[in-house]
């Protein structure tokens, strides 16, 4: 039987098939992060056992910490402890850790791929539901529960049952101040947060040929808010570009041989998908959301639907509504906004930098509006100064902060305060997501830029 | 972790017909800060419960005293969002054996699996009239039988049989987790590892 990019991957995996159960499945690449991992070390203390393979896990600290003064000790005591404790596991346990204050520190999905611990063809998990980032490179790579985190670190497997396939086609080229987050956001508003629940993505087509690789790795980052178990793109030349010589990619012979695996790795022509869909790219439109799930994203001149309209219960539809002080039939172009926050594992990577700086370069930030710009590691802060980013934000009224996850999620201090309104370029506009009562309107780097000039929602092609 | 063996359950449950449910509504990104699985319950559904002022809201359903049991019943697509585990600890910690919806995300589901929660997928007509009886009635008895795999509500006659992989049922009737059984074919593991590529 034709067999797809996924199944290639998958079954090259599988130690052992259970009848009528999950498939025992090997993982190459373990990445592990301070608040979903200190549960499951203490289950490997309770049974007294260790860690199977520490040279294929990888700790580094970023939920938790702070994005100023990170070489102050930290102020909440929880952190604190929670980052210590992710110190001594890895230390115990052999693992290399990238904590706070290390030259390779960052978001967890953010440093995997800049040094080659993100290879294609690998299974990677982490205890995070955006480990589907990965998959940009032709990975298995998907997020897991706590238990599971326990059971990789001790055995280096995990029991999944063979997700369903589908493939997500977009052929055209994209508009201009279209970018990778558009096209994700574009997708849940048409299948629904839910549309690929059970199902693992492929995406393909001229666009994501087309795209870069950090933009696949956006949309790949936000194939679990269309419910997705994961997305993934077939390794091509520029993938095998970005990896090579890059610190844990494989070098000399060994790297020729992968490569011409990788090279393998695409879907068969008469292998079958459970599920297809396939838009075009030209149609897409700088997008934005307006209620408190990423599949409520429309095209930034549309206006907010009305439920009628929508296939959905129109109760949780106006409680959404309702948490962000809108109405249905409500313009969103001009509605003032607070805050404006760019970064996260979704775009805090140096293309995103690149195009919220050309975007400002030369206008000014608007006084009203408050904006938090974190960079993904410390390797894109340092890019940032490399390239010159950084002046043309600072000269335009922008700081930049330390790296970490931030008001991604709001476990640090960077929080939105109660009922103002953010521009948001990470992924999740859940009530609450990034501060008690903040109200989260998700974009991309670009409509983040046109906000953070105007203070309101503004459509970025009017400039 | 291994725990508590389920085999049926008969109780009343609590109604929260909300869609889309999300991990950071279950439990807040500010409460994952424990190194321990202890105390989760008091911060499920924090913010829906308890105001800015941690005043309790009269209006929410765990607030209000007509409701109580052992089974959460919430509207289609429960769970969406973040792969914290410690969503479900919260449902468990608080109370709940049993979760029943039209419609699980994927990752909340395979966690209360290894957890001891039965993630319950009914169909959307099932799920509609107990909303409305649970509501009118909230005394009413569900009976979830999970060796046959059958859920019942004697009141109304309303009886379904719902799905459930054969391995995770029989880790849940007989209490076993993953990591025990993984851990007894360590060695094909260890096998597996040596022509692994990467
Ligand atoms: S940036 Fe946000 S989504 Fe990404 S890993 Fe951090 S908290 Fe999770």
């Amino acid at each position: 039987m034709s067999k797809t990019l996924f199944d290639k991957v998958w079954d090259a995996h599988v130690v052992r098939r259970i009848n009528n159960g999950p498939d025992v499945l090997f993982i190459d690449r373990h990445l592990v992060h301070e608040v979903t991992s200190p549960v499951a070390f203490l289950g490997l203390q309770n049974r007294k056992l260790n860690v199977l393979f520490p040279e294929k896990t990888f700790a580094t600290a970023d939920h938790n910490t702070p994005t100023q003064n990170q070489n102050l000790p930290i102020k909440d005591p929880l952190s604190a402890k929670q980052l210590h404790a992710l110190k001594l596991n890895s230390k115990k346990h052999k693992i290399s850790f990238w904590g706070l204050g290390h030259k390779k520190n960052g978001i967890v999905h953010v440093i995997g791929p800049e040094n080659g611990i993100t290879l294609p063809g690998a299974t990677i998990v982490c205890g995070d539901s955006h480990t589907s980032t990965h998959g940009a490179f032709g990975a298995i790579a998907f997020g897991i529960g706590t238990s599971e985190v326990e059971m990789v670190l001790t055995t280096q497997c995990v029991l999944q049952t063979k997700p369903k396939k589908m493939r997500i086609t977009i052929n055209g080229k994209l508009n201009k101040y279209v970018t990778p987050k558009d096209v994700a956001l574009y997708i849940i508003s048409q299948i629904s947060t839910s549309g690929a629940t059970g199902h693992f993505v492929e995406y393909s087509g001229d666009v994501f040929k087309d795209m870069s690789m950090e933009g696949r790795m956006t949309v790949c980052n936000l194939s679990i808010e269309m419910g997705a178990r994961g997305g993934m793109i077939a390794p091509d030349k520029k993938t095998i570009d970005y990896v090579k010589n890059r610190e844990f990619t494989p070098k000399g012979d060994e790297f020729l041989k992968l490569s011409k695996y990788w090279s393998s790795l695409k879907t068969e022509k008469y292998a079958t998908f459970d599920k297809e869909y396939i838009f075009d790219g030209y149609k897409i439109e700088p997008m934005i959301t307006y209620g408190t799930n990423p599949g409520m994203g429309v095209s930034i001149g549309k206006g907010i639907p009305y439920s009628k309209d929508l296939n959905v219960n129109k109760e949780t539809y106006l409680k959404s509504l309702n948490y962000m002080n809108y109405s249905e039939g409500d313009d969103l172009i001009g509605k003032k906004i607070d805050y404006v926050f760019l970064g996260s594992c979704t775009n805090g990577r140096i293309e995103d930098f690149r195009q919220f700086a050309n975007f400002v370069k030369g206008k000014k930030k608007c006084p009203s509006v408050t904006a938090w710009l974190v960079p993904g590691s410390h390797n894109v802060h340092d890019m940032i100064i490399k390239e010159g980013i950084y002046d043309v934000l600072t000269s335009s009224g922008f700081e930049i902060r330390e790296p970490g996850c931030s008001a991604c999620l709001a476990m640090n201090e960077d929080k939105i305060p109660y009922g103002k309104y953010v521009v948001s370029t990470s992924n999740r506009n859940f009530e609450g997501r990034q501060g008690p009562g903040a109200r989260t309107l998700l974009a991309s780097p670009v409509v983040a830029a046109a906000a953070a000039i105007t203070g309101k929602i503004t459509d970025p092609r009017i400039f | 972790m291994s725990y508590d063996k389920f085999i049926s359950l008969n109780s009343t449950a609590v109604p929260l017909p909300i869609e889309n449910i999300d991990t950071d509504q279950i439990i807040p990104a500010r409460f994952l800060k424990a190194t321990e699985r202890v105390g989760f319950g008091d911060n499920l559904f924090r913010d829906w419960r308890y105001d800015n002022n941690n005043k309790k809201k009269k209006n929410f359903v765990l607030n209000n005293k007509r409701f109580s049991g052992k089974i959460l019943v919430a509207g289609k697509n429960f769970g969406s969002g973040s792969s914290r585990e410690h969503a479900a600890w919260a449902i468990y910690d608080y109370g709940f054996r049993c979760v029943m919806s039209s419609f699980f995300a994927d990752i909340f589901k395979n966690n209360c699996l290894n957890i001891g929660v039965l993630p319950l997928q009914v169909s959307p007509m099932f799920l509609e009239k107990t909303f409305k009886l649970v509501h009118e009635k909230p005394q009413t008895i569900i009976n979830v039988n999970l060796k046959k795999q059958k859920v019942c509500i004697k009141d109304i006659e309303l009886t379904e049989n719902f799905e459930i992989n054969e391995y995770k049922k029989n880790n849940m009737i007989n209490g076993f987790d993953d990591i025990d059984y993984l851990l007894k074919m360590k060695d094909s593991i260890i096998e597996f590892s040596k022509n692994s590529l990467l």
